[in-house]
């Protein structure tokens, strides 16, 4: 056990750190997950990957850093600690890149895995419809095989980035008739094909991050199917846990600055924060829980190349962490939390959908419940 | 960062399971706790045998020659089966005062210890079976023989008295190096309390999670039912929050590392993560959580001797935030401190 940097870590983060200060544009500082600013935003991202600071995970011989999550590690807690913002590439290297390594066709990670990392392809996810949240199995955006081409018609909704896109993972309908869960197929879609229409969805912040997208008529090679034709249903989960796992670093990224905030929100309003110094502990503590969780997970990736539950846990508790910290540093605002100060506000706000994207904490619990506690399935 | 425990901790953990399986069997835990003295003196001697009173103390001196960290393995599993004897009191609340030249004596089996923080009402852990007792004061520590009252402690399994001083005393450490030292004790102390109770925790989650997959009521596993699972899940994850935090204060201390922070933030995540597991978990075992046959009231009462043993979680946060306000590593860069009033109201964005 050895709970600080090793000299490569503390090297590692010290190089970073000089990095980021000279290279983070002023004006990306605070971003959070927020995508605009769009031309920087690209630059920052392109930057990160000619630096080398993206795809550490990445085995090597795709082109990534060979599996080294602690440093990925670092580089999410570097990147918070300077208030930058996400990679736009985020979901390309987090989630269809790694997805498309396990079930890919040469041909397909010739194509795209290089191009994900160099920051060339930003990738988008539709897997979420307005009929189909939490149960995946219920997507009703139909692929029809005509020839060697799908044909898909459908919506999908809450795609972060899919405004920015160049392709999607979507997860189709491809046979209504068979028994659920084995009529689904994952395709790779070049977001530029036509019929594809993407509309901005505008949520309480009153900022659109994330976006739907309409489907007409749109061909998509037969190549492109990720995984076998009826597949996609473990292509899918195999996405999902590749979302949650170095998420872990992300999120607590996050709260990490937020509880900065909130502590020099305290300190400034000694008196207001009187009643609340417990409160104010207990989300750091909770912070440093998270921080430390995230490293101890680390463990089971460099034992198995596969994530474990502990992604689960650690979106699970920062989303709720994350909502009563927002909650605890408006009571420090006093009056003049009527007003909109632009960032607990908010916060206030966007903390809502934490608890809601990535798998409503209902769907983490079961989760949870049924692989970690073996508990007997809900439904 | 390696959050790793090495093979041979693993082993020490592994073997610290079996024992108190052998010894201290679950079911027995009643009778034991309901008897005199509460605990079964003749494991004393064994566990001495088994090198766990010496586990940090220096080889030439009798003992292993290892850590805090090894205790700290022991202290948890110790705590998963609620052992009676005074293991924490000597080894996790005592130990960093005990001099030198002792603790041969405490490897052997021979002398057992415990700790009097308690300044008014000087109430001492397993007062009625040890020998010797430090004691902490504001400008002092010294160590007196244990004699004095046996009290009614709230947990059957960890029996209290309250320490009558005579005049026979030998002093520890004076002034700054007292202070310090009470300083050593008191980190020791929570992180101590903090892995006992994500010890006993865990026992408890387990038994939740076993009976929640056996019990049927309505033709169904009560834990398909999300009103059952889901509180269960709850404690799984305040537990594996409380185990992080637990182990990182026992390695800042194994290290010795500056830091006042990590004790208190594990002992108040750990004792709260117990308390309300043993809640959770009564509450799952319905009826049966509440007989004085199941285990369940000797856990609950542990947790909630811990609880206040420590002092109140919300307390330690308290003192967390103040000493968190108070360093300038806290506060985020100047161009970004906390926001003033805006004199321009966003309307968009």
């Amino acid at each position: 056990m050895e709970l600080q940097d090793t000299a490569e870590e503390a090297e590692y983060r010290a190089r970073l750190r000089a990095w980021i200060a000279e290279h983070l544009p002023q004006e990306l500082v605070g971003l959070g997950t927020r995508t605009g600013r769009l031309p920087l935003l690209r630059q920052w991202s392109r930057a990160l990957s000619d630096a080398g600071y993206v795809g550490l995970t990445w085995p090597a011989e795709y082109g990534g850093g060979g599996g080294r999550y602690a440093l990925e590690g670092i580089i999410l807690e570097e990147l918070a600690r300077a208030d930058a913002p996400q990679h736009l590439g985020t979901i390309g290297l987090g989630m269809a890149g790694p997805t498309i390594m396990v079930h890919g066709t040469g041909e397909q990670k010739a194509a795209h895995l290089q191009r994900i990392l160099q920051a060339e392809e930003i990738w988008c996810q539709g897997f979420s419809e307005p009929g189909a949240g939490s149960d995946l199995a219920s997507v009703r955006t139909r692929a029809e095989l005509r020839g060697d081409v799908f044909l898909v018609n459908g919506q999908k909704v809450w795609s972060s980035y899919a405004h920015l896109a160049d392709w999607c993972i979507l997860v189709t309908l491809s046979d209504p008739d068979a028994a659920r869960y084995r009529g689904l197929t994952y395709l790779l879609v070049d977001m530029h094909s036509p019929g594809v229409e993407v509309r901005p969805l505008r949520q309480m912040t009153g900022d659109a991050d994330f976006n739907e997208i309409f489907f007409t008529d749109v061909e998509v090679p037969a190549a492109n199917v990720l995984g076998e034709v009826g597949g996609g249903w473990q292509v899918a989960m195999t996405t999902l846990l590749h979302e949650r796992a170095t998420l872990g670093f992300a999120l607590t990224g996050l709260l990490d600055s937020g509880i900065r905030r909130l502590l020099a929100l305290a300190a400034a309003n000694r008196d207001a924060a009187e009643p609340w110094l417990a409160q104010i502990a207990h989300e750091w503590i909770q912070l440093q829980a998270l921080k430390l969780t995230a490293h101890r997970s680390l463990g089971q990736l460099d034992r198995t190349g596969m994530p474990g539950p502990e992604g689960s846990v650690i979106k699970l508790a920062w989303s709720e962490s994350s909502q009563r910290m927002t909650k605890l540093a408006r009571q420090l605002l006093g009056e003049t939390a009527v007003l909109d100060d632009g960032i607990w506000n908010y916060q206030q706000l966007r903390s809502r959908g934490n608890t809601i994207e990535a798998g409503t904490s209902e769907i983490l619990r079961n989760i949870v419940a049924e692989r970690v506690l073996q508990l007997p399935r809900s439904r | 960062m390696d959050f790793r425990f090495s093979e041979e901790q693993d082993e020490l953990r592994q073997q610290a399971r079996a024992f108190l399986d052998r010894r201290l069997p679950a079911a027995a835990l009643g009778q034991m706790a309901d008897s005199e003295p509460g605990w079964d003196p003749s494991t004393w001697q064994e566990i001495a045998e088994l090198g766990w009173l010496g586990v940090s103390t220096a080889e030439e001196l009798g003992g292993a020659g290892l850590g805090y960290l090894e205790e700290a393995i022991l202290i948890e599993e110790f705590g998963r089966r609620l052992y009676s004897g005074p293991y924490l009191a000597s080894v996790g609340l005592a130990l960093p005062a005990i001099p030198q030249g002792q603790l041969g004596e405490l490897a052997m089996g021979r002398v057992r210890w415990s700790l009097c923080d308690s300044e008014t009402l000087r109430l001492v852990p397993n007062l009625m079976d040890v020998d010797q007792v430090v004691v902490v004061e504001r400008d002092q520590v010294y160590s007196v023989p244990a004699a004095g009252q046996p009290l009614t402690s709230i947990d059957a399994t960890r029996r209290m008295g309250r320490l009558e001083l005579g005049p026979d005393r030998e002093l520890l450490a004076t002034g700054a190096e007292a202070a310090e030292l009470a300083l050593r004790l008191r980190r020791r102390k929570l992180s101590a309390l903090a892995l006992e109770a994500v010890g006993l925790a865990q026992q408890v989650l387990e038994w939740g999670v076993e009976h929640a997959r056996a019990r049927e009521q309505f033709e169904k596993k009560i834990g398909s039912y999300q009103a059952v699972s889901h509180p269960l899940v709850n404690s799984f994850v305040e537990i594996e929050l409380a185990r992080s935090l637990a182990y990182w204060a026992a390695w800042l201390l194994a290290g010795g590392h500056e830091d006042q922070l990590a004790a208190p933030a594990a002992y108040a995540a750990a004792a709260e993560a117990a308390v309300n597991t043993c809640e959770r978990v009564i509450q799952v075992h319905g009826g049966m959580g509440f007989t004085w046959d199941s285990p369940l009231h000797r856990y609950y009462k542990r947790s909630l001797w811990i609880q206040h043993f420590g002092g109140p979680p919300d307390l330690h946060r308290t003192q967390v935030a103040r000493q968190l306000m108070l360093s300038s590593e806290a506060g985020p860069p100047a161009s970004q401190s906390a926001p003033g009033l805006r004199t321009i109201a966003r309307t968009t964005r």
